[in-house]
């Protein structure tokens, strides 16, 4: 969709909006509003991600076509560059199926290297249940996937989302998304919780002059990968166009579509963000609890997600080329019905980003986050587990909040009624 | 009766005389609070518990879906779009607190532990035998393992190692539950084929079928093919002559918290171990081991209802399969033997400061509370027509009489998310002699070589859409449901020959009401 569209979007949502403000509006009328903006900042923030991605595949045809320590780094800096709109993206999920169903192609973590291409021996070969473990598709065009041979000799952007995706049911056999770009581009971290992330060579991609073998076959699989991240994003931007699955579905009901960006809310800030990503990590001191390992920029997707939060209370989200939306949002919804309480969530989310930009700060200019959650670092430790702390104490107002709107029950206890199919005995 | 079962006559309001006496010590064991919880509900008010008792009991009407049916694991139930991630999701009623608890779970489950010494010490640990590195990898996508097909192959199935008892002794010794059964001297509980560098693999599971035709009403064949076991390659020295070999693939994952909070009273009540309603079918409740405090319990997952907790069930699991020590399994040498040397000369992954084993706290109660909040997943096409005609040939023709339908789980579960739940796992819960074809000569605990646990069918029908496959029974040597129905037999054997006699039409239906669940 052109930039011209988004601006008719907006446009539409201005009248939305002024009518919510004019008028004694009901409040079904207000929350409507808000869940009109929410839809459009899903479909700017998914539009930028296929910008940004569409860069990177460019980038990476450069590369590819020019193999040079050069070529290499501005696909780096394209990755990276893309994962902000993306990240920011992520409190979309866990409240709209739509998204769910689909984010695991685009973003699964963590992912066993060994199935994509070559890696060190300290990686290990013991064989397991994953007999993929270290099947290196890049080196073998002809593998076995459940006893089954598998031709690998084209490696397309098919093969990898059809056949090699969650190949034998396991799901580290992440072999789509922005995880597996990272891998090619940056290459293991084999530095543990020192300081370093992946350094490839661009000799790898380099087909005449090829390091590690195989330098067609990495090439074709990086090229197929960022094709189809490309075209996995573009599904995303349609579904929140206007007249789109995802905007149709959190627009219909307003109480459930205000349920919908509450939990995405509540559940990224706590079990996903604060726990698996992050708790985890500093639990067990492992530098492979990172969510971007190869390349170090685990501090910037933690960031962005923390700002895509906020971003889904206040209706405001900076674009990529530095545009600024607002628009209704939960926040007037909430500060209509509770002035403190709503004083007390901006202020929360606001202390959780102070936490989150103090750890990229860290990141930026002490050490990278995979040192920081390393065993005896109190400082670093400490650093990461302030953004923790932020984040689990901004999701006991989100409940606060869920409760005064009066939301709780839809989705959690369901009706008697027997016409409504997801009624549960009380 | 040689062995000394839970029991509990159907319908009684106290414990039967004969069982008092069959069960004397087992029960002097168990305590007055479970001997009450045994034989009726106390978490229930009069009026609640009439409730419950109208909304378990079977319909009799088939002409539309029932109230709740849809919602198989009651508000635990997940609704989200039916794709390969259909049992990975958590219980929809959970707070935003345990949704960190399962999903801080569900990274230790996927986790691939690595063998000692490794750099990261709160990862090492692995073996120094083990089946697999990671939960996941057995439990794929929290799903159903399967035997394994062709040479290069990922397995999520092993051979479970034990010897019956050779004297009066030991037969005491297992009467008492001081034990479960007795390992193999040599090769342990289990078979591990897989071992950290450095150390031999114990041997290798090999399977061989023979093809048997089996004729269906209207003259529809279908071969069932039989299993036959051994062991290849052992690398240290014999099994002991009479060590039975039990192949077991890993069960789905889903409801176990609800499972859990089914009461003792609801699941003995269903025990008719006598068969003194002269319906072919018995029933006897499994007792199992706390691990931690020793106490008696009934005992309701695994294959032999051999665990009481999923907790249990965990530990066992970490210990066994991976090879990774837990609080509730201190062993950091998993399922080595005195006779195996080298492998207890290997290095651990216990790090003193953190802790006493490999897996110290909180890992075990992450991943317990991670195994007891998957979902089992919203049914599909209650109201079809197909469905409902299956339905009501699943009734008629028995199977309910151990798949039972649906329990009210517990008003005092110890997680507010499963309590008070109308779930429908088709299950009883309870061992059932399933006859010589099944049988794996296996005893374990309570359960005879010919008695397994009555398997959950909730879920059944999306075996194929998450793991790609539709092998089911204990072995999986099932190819399909219809195999799986085959092979019953035992106190089953009058309700699979029902459905050998049902027109093709009829046993179709029967088989869309289970791709249903």
């Amino acid at each position: 969709m052109s930039r011209k569209s988004i601006l008719g979007a907006s446009f539409a949502l201005l009248i939305a909006s002024a009518s919510f403000m004019a008028g004694p509006a009901a409040a079904a009328t207000d929350a409507a509003a808000v869940l009109n903006h929410y839809a459009a900042l899903a479909h700017a923030k998914y539009e930028d991600s296929l910008n940004t991605a569409k860069a990177l595949d460019a980038a990476i045809d450069a590369l590819i076509a020019t193999p040079s320590d050069e070529t290499l780094k501005a696909a780096r800096a394209a990755w990276i560059k893309a994962r902000v709109p993306y990240q920011q993206s992520e409190v979309y999920r866990f409240g709209n199926a739509v998204v769910d169903d689909w984010e695991g192609k685009v973003n699964a973590w963590p992912l066993d290297e060994g199935l994509i291409d070559y890696v060190d021996a300290s990686y290990g070969t013991e064989s397991d249940e994953n007999a993929l473990f270290v099947a290196n598709v890049i080196a073998n065009p002809k593998l076995k996937i459940n006893g089954k041979d598998v031709d690998a000799t084209k490696i397309t952007p098919e093969f990898l989302s059809e056949t090699l995706h969650e190949a034998g049911e396991i799901e580290a056999n992440v072999a789509t998304g922005y995880h597996a770009i990272e891998f090619l581009l940056w290459g293991q971290d084999l530095n543990g919780t020192g300081p370093g992330a992946g350094n490839r060579a661009y000799t790898d991609f380099d087909t005449k002059n090829c390091t590690n073998g195989h330098c067609d076959r990495r090439a074709a699989y990086l090229k197929a990968a960022s094709t189809l991240l490309v075209s996995d994003l573009q599904e995303m931007v349609t579904a929140w166009a206007p007249d789109g699955e995802a905007t149709k579905t959190v627009t219909a009901d307003p109480k459930a579509g205000i349920s919908a960006i509450l939990t995405g809310m509540g559940s990224l800030s706590y079990g996903e963000l604060a726990g698996e990503r992050m708790k985890l990590g500093v639990l067990l001191h492992d530098p492979e609890e990172e969510h971007d390992c190869f390349s170090d920029n685990t501090h910037a997707s933690h960031l962005n997600d923390a700002v895509g939060i906020a971003s889904a209370y206040t209706g405001e989200y900076t674009r990529a080329d530095g545009t600024k939306m607002t628009g209704p949002s939960l926040s007037e919804l909430v500060a209509a019905k509770d002035a403190a309480l709503d004083a007390e969530m901006k202020a929360k989310l606001a202390k959780t980003l102070d936490a989150m930009n103090a750890m990229a700060k860290r990141a930026e200019t002490v050490e990278a986050y995979d040192q920081m959650i390393g065993e005896g670092n109190a400082e670093g430790n400490a650093t990461v587990q302030a953004a923790i702390d932020g984040l689990i104490d901004q999701t006991k107002t989100i409940e606060r909040v869920i409760a005064s709107l009066d939301l709780g029950t839809i989705e959690l206890e369901g009706s008697d009624s027997l016409d409504n199919p997801n009624a549960v005995f009380q | 009766m040689a062995r000394t079962p839970i029991t509990m006559s159907r319908m009684t309001a106290r414990i039967p005389r004969h069982l008092l006496l069959a069960t004397g010590l087992s029960f002097a064991a168990l305590g007055a609070a479970l001997a009450d919880d045994a034989i009726r509900r106390t978490d229930l008010s009069p009026k609640d518990l009439k409730r419950v008792e109208t909304v378990t009991n079977p319909t009799r009407d088939f002409s539309k879906a029932e109230p709740f049916e849809r919602m198989q694991g009651g508000a635990a139930t997940s609704t989200q779009p039916v794709n390969g991630d259909a049992f990975s999701h958590f219980s929809s009623n959970i707070t935003f607190s345990e949704e960190e608890t399962f999903k801080l779970g569900n990274a230790l489950f996927r986790k691939f532990w690595v063998s000692s010494p490794s750099s990261t010490q709160a990862s090492d640990g692995l073996g120094p035998l083990f089946n697999a590195r990671a939960c996941q990898s057995c439990h794929l996508k929290d799903g159903r393992g399967h035997p394994p097909e062709g040479a290069a192959d990922s397995t999520s199935m092993f051979l479970r190692l034990a010897r019956p008892a050779r004297t009066e002794d030991e037969r005491q010794v297992i009467a008492e539950l001081k034990t479960a059964n007795f390992p193999d001297p040599t090769y342990g509980g289990q078979l591990q084929d897989l071992a950290v560098p450095g150390l031999a693999a114990e041997g290798r599971m090999v399977i061989t079928y023979t093809e048997e035709p089996v004729t269906l009403a209207g003259g529809e064949t279908v071969s069932l093919r039989r299993p036959h076991y051994s062991v290849a390659d052992l690398a240290y020295g014999p099994l002991a002559p009479d060590t039975t070999l039990s192949p077991r693939i890993a069960t789905p994952m889903i409801g176990m918290g609800l499972i859990q909070a089914i009461t003792d009273a609801d699941i003995l009540a269903r025990a008719d171990p006598e068969d003194r309603d002269g319906d072919g079918i018995s029933g006897r409740g499994a007792r199992a081991r706390d691990h931690r405090t020793g106490e008696l319990k009934l005992g309701r997952f695994g294959w032999k209802a051999q665990n009481a907790s999923v907790r249990d069930q965990s530990s066992s699991a970490f210990k066994g399969d991976i090879g990774i020590s837990t609080p509730d399994a201190p062993h950091p040498f998993g399922d080595c033997t005195e006779a195996e040397a080298k492998c207890l000369a290997m290095p651990t992954g216990v790090q003193k400061r953190l802790g006493d084993t490999e897996a110290p706290d909180p890992v075990l109660d992450l991943v317990t509370f991670y195994s007891e909040n998957l979902a089992p997943p919203a049914r599909r096409g209650i109201d079809d027509p197909a469905v409902l005609k299956g339905k009501s040939i699943f009734y008629a023709s028995g199977c309910v009489a151990c798949h039972a339908p649906k329990f009210v789980t517990s008003r005092k579960a110890e997680n507010k998310a499963h309590r008070f739940q109308l779930i429908w796992p088709y299950s009883d819960f309870l061992l059932h002699d399933m006859g010589e074809g099944l049988a794996d000569g296996q005893e374990v605990g309570d359960a005879s070589g010919r008695e397994w646990r009555t398997q959950p069918l909730w879920g059944i029908g999306l075996t194929e859409r998450v793991n790609g496959h539709t092998f089911f029974l204990h072995d999986g040597r099932a190819r399909n449901l219809t195999e799986a129905i085959l092979w019953h037999g035992g106190e089953a054997q009058a309700a699979r020959d029902t459905f050998t006699g049902l027109a093709v039409d009829d046993r179709k239906a029967l088989i869309a009401f289970l791709e249903s669940l």
